[in-house]
């Protein structure tokens, strides 16, 4: 994808250990489409601050833009530990940008440790270019030159172009610590390198400053300056990623900050809680800002009460929503049930991470889909939805809430930790007063109105709410009437059954076939679900401009599924699902076409569609990388006897 | 209503005066066992709403699962009959997103002090504004005869039927540990006087009111509880101005104990002596504290149009504008 305009050699000349001090004359700035940069240090050392300037900047001079962070797995991990890798990584594009990408092209690094645990985590492009403090190589402390020399070995091996870098001696020319500043004087090189705007870069520092004295940020403007003017003269290259010209008002933020401001934007008022991660960034949002819009955020003594808090405000008020993952979803299965049963309108949000159990707390799986579908005993009928994107995952709350009240629902909206912490920009939303909707009717009913009136060819009903007079009725979760009243009358099991079963075939009619990226029709449609949207489409544009006949087709709603999926798989030659779960491989041992266990999409698919729909499907506690999605495709259709 | 209210309301009529009688607190007839204290605290319930003039409209009972389950469905109010043990967050969500309805929890022993434990402890110290009854029967009696965490050691149910193994939970000195409680009293079912006062003053307290009733279960637990009911010198009253005085009462239960519901400490130990089976059992208010801190009263925030919202929107997704 990336096309060189000029090059000089990079790679080929790069050693490992070899000092590169060329002066700044004989620059070489490449032109490309895309880029990712990554700036890593020990936690608290400010890179993730850097990265998230550096992203906004590039942002606001009109690129693409993904952030990811880089997370230790502890708050306070050691000093210099391979677990202990913080930071951001930022791709950057000419246009829109999806997605994380493949791998990073470009490292600033803090410590030689931080550095390592990149490469052995496989997140760095082959022939990488880093940016690498060099104060520990001849540090007083004799452990610590030892560890530098081991880890140059290790990475002695590699295509990386490693540069020395005396940030820390380049900093303490300005301040006392360089700990507090190192981060500035990388922003000033990546700067340069990239060539940001220093004015946008000095307003981004000033606002990021705003709330210490003015003296701190003249200092970090002084180090961005430095780091610049450093680079300017010691590196010989730098890269140019043209912007596309866009004059749409776009806003930039994560996931979870998008599920908290399109909460508000639906017009919820009370959301309920239990800690845990990646969910619980959301009810820090909402906590701090969630009373302005007369909201209340409930932090629960535990996942069972967050969803009873919810269902009991939604009974007697405005639907309620309750944010968790995927432990907490379990938890809160029973009540679901009951929500279902009693025809209450409640939203779950489920930010998926890796499971089973504990699993994986702050890394992406796409595990939960059976689990949100299928996880109430019972027959349970409800919602589920998927946003796809950052943007998505604020409208995907208005139109949550939406069903939730009109069906009289349970929806649960399925993010994961890729949205959570991925940062983009997208189209700012302008929200609208009729998402607000209406305060929940207190108006008297007529005498014998009648709490769950299914109509007969819908199943829905009226709902009534505490405060109305003559609706007084009690909601139960025993099998029950149209009065509400229990029964275990055989009929009347079957025909609330009916109801509760065929609201879902009434939104399902409403609902639009899923559009096709690509031709709609071909050898391989790719089917995907979930914050993979933007790889599967990157990957099928890279193949497309192979020649290979590759589609895909992006699912939002799960349950139930949109129409027309059946005529829209047989007009391709192959189906598969591309997921972030875990299914057995076809020519592993043991495994047959009868027992193998299929990607969860693909399994719902096939069963709904009696499609062999195939699947690929990865648990790498990463996002998917379109450059791995490509070898998918190329590898199915060669079997095929494809163009591949 | 919408001033206190945090949920914003669409109220469409003015309220003119209306007059409640008992009929309009009735729902369809109970089926619990004949002889059920159940019976009882229903009753006395549908007197408490009509001396208060409760609109039934504006009231919601909120129940578990077992025979306590059973009670929204014969009243003439809202009910919300939940699923085991989880009333209180049920109603906790209720009374935080509309503070404006008349909230009660009802809850069984095992409902409540035992699959609901971490909720009730929770419920105690947010201190919601409710009245919550605990059903004391002993036992699990609509799921057959099993040990409750208020079974007797060394009763024989169908799960320990050599005995109980442990000792009673005792609800009174578990509710009186909680940080943040502010209300709890103790009634029988066979003393209705005393159930219908102890009911008033709950309802009439701020805050979470903790009712343990003492009930017989007609099947598997009349012997527990009957040398109480024949022999009033099985009971002792906790009487005082700021508790619960019946007229007449003391006539027929002469053991009386002045208490002064302020007073924690003492109230843990009249709780903890209560554990002791051969001493009398104590019905009155054990503890009241006006002054604590209410949950849905910190919690409550000004309702906002929608238009305000929007506007409010509009300038927190500009902080994130590029």
């Amino acid at each position: 994808m990336t096309t060189p305009i000029e090059t000089r050699g990079e790679g080929a000349t790069a050693t490992a250990t070899g000092r590169e001090d060329s002066a700044g004359s004989g620059r070489t700035v490449r032109r490309l489409d895309q880029h990712i940069v990554e700036i890593v240090s020990d936690s608290g050392e400010g890179a993730q601050t850097c990265g998230k300037i550096f992203g906004t900047v590039s942002a606001r001079m009109g690129n693409g833009v993904w952030t990811v962070e880089i997370i230790p797995a502890e708050i306070e991990p050691p000093a210099r530990s391979p677990a202990g890798a913080s930071g951001n990584r930022i791709r950057l594009g000419s246009s829109r940008v999806t997605n994380w990408g493949d791998y990073t092209n470009l490292v600033i690094a803090f410590n030689e440790q931080v550095l390592v645990a990149r490469h052995r985590a496989g997140a760095l492009a082959p022939d990488a270019t880093i940016l690498l403090e060099d104060m520990w190589e001849e540090h007083d402390d004799e452990a610590i030159r030892a560890e530098w020399a081991v880890a140059m070995e290790e990475l002695s091996d590699t295509g990386y172009r490693i540069i020395r870098v005396p940030m820390e001696a380049e900093c303490l020319e300005v301040v006392d610590d360089p700990r507090k500043g190192k981060n500035m004087f990388a922003l000033g090189m990546m700067a340069s390198v990239y060539g940001r705007d220093r004015e946008l870069l000095e307003n981004a520092i000033a606002r990021r400053f705003a709330k210490k004295d003015d003296e701190i940020t003249r200092r970090n403007i002084e180090l961005l300056d430095r780091g610049m003017s450093w680079a300017e003269e010691n590196l010989d290259f730098g890269y140019e990623i043209p912007p596309t010209p866009d004059e749409t008002d776009k806003v930039v933020m994560n996931g979870n900050q998008a599920i908290a401001l399109g909460a508000i934007a639906a017009g919820f008022e009370l959301a309920s809680m239990y800690p845990i991660t990646p969910a619980s960034s959301v009810s820090h949002y909402l906590g701090e800002i969630f009373q302005d819009y007369g909201g209340i955020l409930h932090q629960a003594e535990d996942e069972i009460a967050a969803a009873g808090v919810a269902i009991g405000a939604s009974f007697a008020g405005r639907t309620a929503f309750t944010i968790t993952s995927g432990p907490g979803l379990a938890l809160k299965t029973e009540f679901l049930g009951l929500a279902i049963m009693t025809e209450t309108p409640l939203v779950v949000v489920d930010v998926q991470r890796g499971g089973p159990s504990t699993g994986l707390p702050t890394r992406v799986e796409q595990s939960d889909l059976l689990a949100a579908i299928f996880g109430q005993p019972g027959d349970a009928p409800h919602v589920v939805i998927a946003p796809a994107t950052i943007e998505e995952c604020f409208h995907v709350m208005v139109m949550a809430r939406r069903i939730a009240e009109t069906f009289r629902a349970v929806v649960i909206v399925l993010s994961d930790a890729n949205l959570a912490t991925g940062v983009q920009p997208f189209p700012r939303p302008v929200p609208r007063l009729d998402w607000q909707g209406s305060p929940p009717d207190q108006g008297a009913v007529p005498e014998g109105t009648r709490p769950y009136e299914w109509d007969s060819r819908t199943g829905l009903s009226r709902r009534l709410v505490p405060g109305q007079e003559n609706g007084q009725f009690t909601a139960t979760g025993l099998a029950h009437d149209e009065e509400s009243h229990v029964a275990y009358d055989p009929q009347i099991n079957q025909r609330s059954s009916r109801a509760r079963s065929r609201k879902l075939a009434v939104l399902q009619s409403t609902l639009t076939p899923p559009e096709i990226y690509g031709d709609d029709s071909g050898d391989l449609l790719l089917v995907g679900w979930g914050s993979t949207k933007g790889a599967i489409e990157e990957a099928v544009d890279r193949a497309r401009a192979e020649g290979l006949s590759v589609s895909s087709t992006h699912l939002t709603f799960l349950s139930p599924l949109p129409p027309g999926l059946g005529q829209i798989f047989g007009r391709f030659g192959r189906v598969m699902t591309i997921e972030i779960n875990y299914s057995d491989e076809p020519d592993d041992p043991f495994i047959t076409e009868e027992n193998r266990r299929r990607g969860q999409l693909a399994w719902l698919l096939r069963a709904q569609t009696l499609v062999d729909v195939d699947c690929w499907t990865r648990v790498m506690a990463e996002p998917l990388r379109p450059g791995r999605i490509l070898q998918v495709i190329r590898e199915r259709l060669a079997v095929k006897g494809g163009a591949a | 209503m919408n001033d206190v209210a945090t949920c914003s309301l669409l109220r469409v009529s003015v309220e003119e005066d209306r007059i409640f009688e008992m009929g309009d607190y009735e729902g369809p007839v109970a089926r619990w066992c004949p002889g059920c204290g159940d019976h009882s605290v229903l009753a006395a319930s549908q007197r408490l709403l009509r001396e208060e003039q409760l609109a039934p409209e504006q009231t919601v009972f909120v129940s578990g699962i077992g025979c306590s389950g059973r009670f929204p469905h014969h009243l003439g109010t809202y009910g919300f009959h939940g699923i085991h043990g989880r009333a209180l967050p049920l109603a906790t969500g209720m009374k935080l997103h509309r503070p404006d309805l008349n909230v009660f929890a009802v809850m069984g022993d095992g409902d409540c002090a035992s699959i609901g434990a971490g909720h009730w402890i929770h419920a105690i110290r947010y201190n919601t504004d409710m009245v919550a009854f605990m059903l004391d029967n002993h036992i699990y009696g609509l799921t057959k005869k099993q040990t409750s965490p208020t079974t007797p050691q060394g009763y024989r149910t169908n799960t320990q039927p050599h005995g109980s193994f442990l000792p009673s939970l005792n609800p009174l000195t578990a509710t009186l540990g909680v940080t943040n409680a502010s209300f709890v009293a103790q009634t029988a079912e066979w003393v209705p006087q005393h159930l219908q006062a102890t009911l008033r003053a709950a309802f009439r307290h701020r805050g979470f009111a903790f009712v343990r009733i003492l009930q017989r279960c007609p099947h598997y637990t009349l012997s527990m509880f009957i040398d109480a009911v024949r022999d009033p010198d099985r009971v002792e009253l906790l009487v005082h101005e700021d508790g619960i005085r019946v007229d007449g009462l003391e006539k027929i239960y002469q053991h009386v104990r002045p208490h002064d519901p302020s007073d924690l400490d003492f109230a843990r130990r009249l709780a903890e002596e209560d554990s002791d089976p051969e001493r009398p059992i104590r019905l009155g208010v054990f503890f009241r504290d006006p002054s604590r801190a209410v949950y849905d009263q910190i919690r409550r925030v000004p309702a906002r149009s929608a238009e305000e919202k929007v506007q409010t929107l509009n300038r927190e997704l500009d902080r994130h504008a590029i």
